[in-house]
């Protein structure tokens, strides 16, 4: 029987790699007053709904896609949320 | 010897390259659609620069699922040659032919200029045209083109003579004034450990005629007719 999962997943820019649009944000809010801003890193944010059997099958077919496409791991990092939304069928 | 141009949608610089292998260099030349699945009687593939899938994601990441890409991998893996110009070098990295990756220009902005480049290894089929350490100038044209791959890999590219060319000044010095885009160690260009596979950000078919600012890319593309006579 499957499931559907609502999903969010978060790619951000492993620490080694040099974001210099954080860095211009960052010195944008720190213009705004916000002195005390520091580490800006900007990444992505992904939505998405998986049908799966089970929340681990849903786990595991997230992986695969952020290691095959959402994520280049190269550069990038990701971590992902999963909720239940309901059952289908 | 033939050529193939691999045209994905929102690749842009595909007919110049034709201009420099067909009509300058008189070498039968076959445009190729992304979807085809057959390039079996091609000797070189090229994959042009553009935005294919308008960039979306990152540079070349959905690229590199269209169903050429298959051959494209084993085209390369079977020793035969692969260039990848641009957006070209950055979906060869994208699919795993390369190492590293190409990442946000380190200023953010989309650099259209020329640029005095290095020639690092003259002992490539790429580079027969060339003298090793020589300097050239040819156009780039990117808003991702920084070189980014992690210490171990950046080492072995440098071990194994993998870098091909770098940013440099016109009098050949290597140094942060002559990086365009904060390239680790001013790569501009790299081949996989076969030296089959190319990939580089300067546009060498944008520099193929003397009318158009000189011949310095020409000689890439005539250096690959030596090397087959």
């Amino acid at each position: 029987m499957a499931q559907k999962y609502h999903s969010r997943i978060y790619v951000t820019l492993r620490s080694s790699v040099l974001d210099p649009a954080g860095t211009a944000v960052e010195s944008g809010l720190k213009q705004l007053g916000y002195t005390g801003v520091e580490g800006v890193r900007i990444g992505k944010y992904i939505e998405l709904s998986v049908r799966a059997t089970s929340e681990q099958a849903a786990r595991e077919q997230l992986e695969q896609m952020c290691d095959q496409l959402l994520a280049n791991p190269t550069i990038e990092n990701y971590c992902f949320e999963l909720t239940l939304v309901g059952e289908k069928r | 010897m033939k050529f193939g141009i691999i045209v994905f949608p929102g690749s842009n610089c595909d007919r110049d390259v034709a201009m420099v292998t067909q009509r300058l260099l008189k070498v039968p030349t076959r445009m190729v659609w992304h979807q085809e699945t057959d390039i079996s009687e091609l000797d070189v593939i090229v994959i042009p620069g553009g935005f294919s899938y308008g960039d979306y994601l990152r540079c070349g990441a959905i690229a590199r699922f269209s169903p050429v890409m298959e051959q494209v991998v084993a085209h390369a893996q079977a020793g035969k040659l692969v260039l990848g110009i641009c957006n070209g070098f950055q979906i060869l990295t994208e699919v795993g032919l390369l190492a590293g990756a190409l990442i946000r220009n380190r200023n953010l902005h989309f650099i259209c200029d020329r640029v005095a480049l290095r020639v690092e290894n003259a002992h490539l089929p790429w580079t027969k045209a060339y003298c090793n350490k020589e300097v050239i100038t040819l156009p780039i044209a990117h808003g991702e083109g920084r070189y980014y791959a992690e210490a171990d890999t950046l080492k072995a590219l440098e071990d194994k003579g993998q870098v091909v060319f770098r940013y440099c000044l016109p009098t050949g010095e290597i140094n942060e004034l002559a990086n365009p885009n904060g390239s680790l160690n001013n790569i501009a260009g790299i081949v996989n450990e076969q030296g089959n596979v190319l990939g580089m950000m300067p546009h060498p078919e944008r520099m193929a005629d003397c009318m158009i600012g000189g011949i310095d890319g020409k000689r890439l593309f005539e250096g690959l007719l030596i090397t087959r006579v």
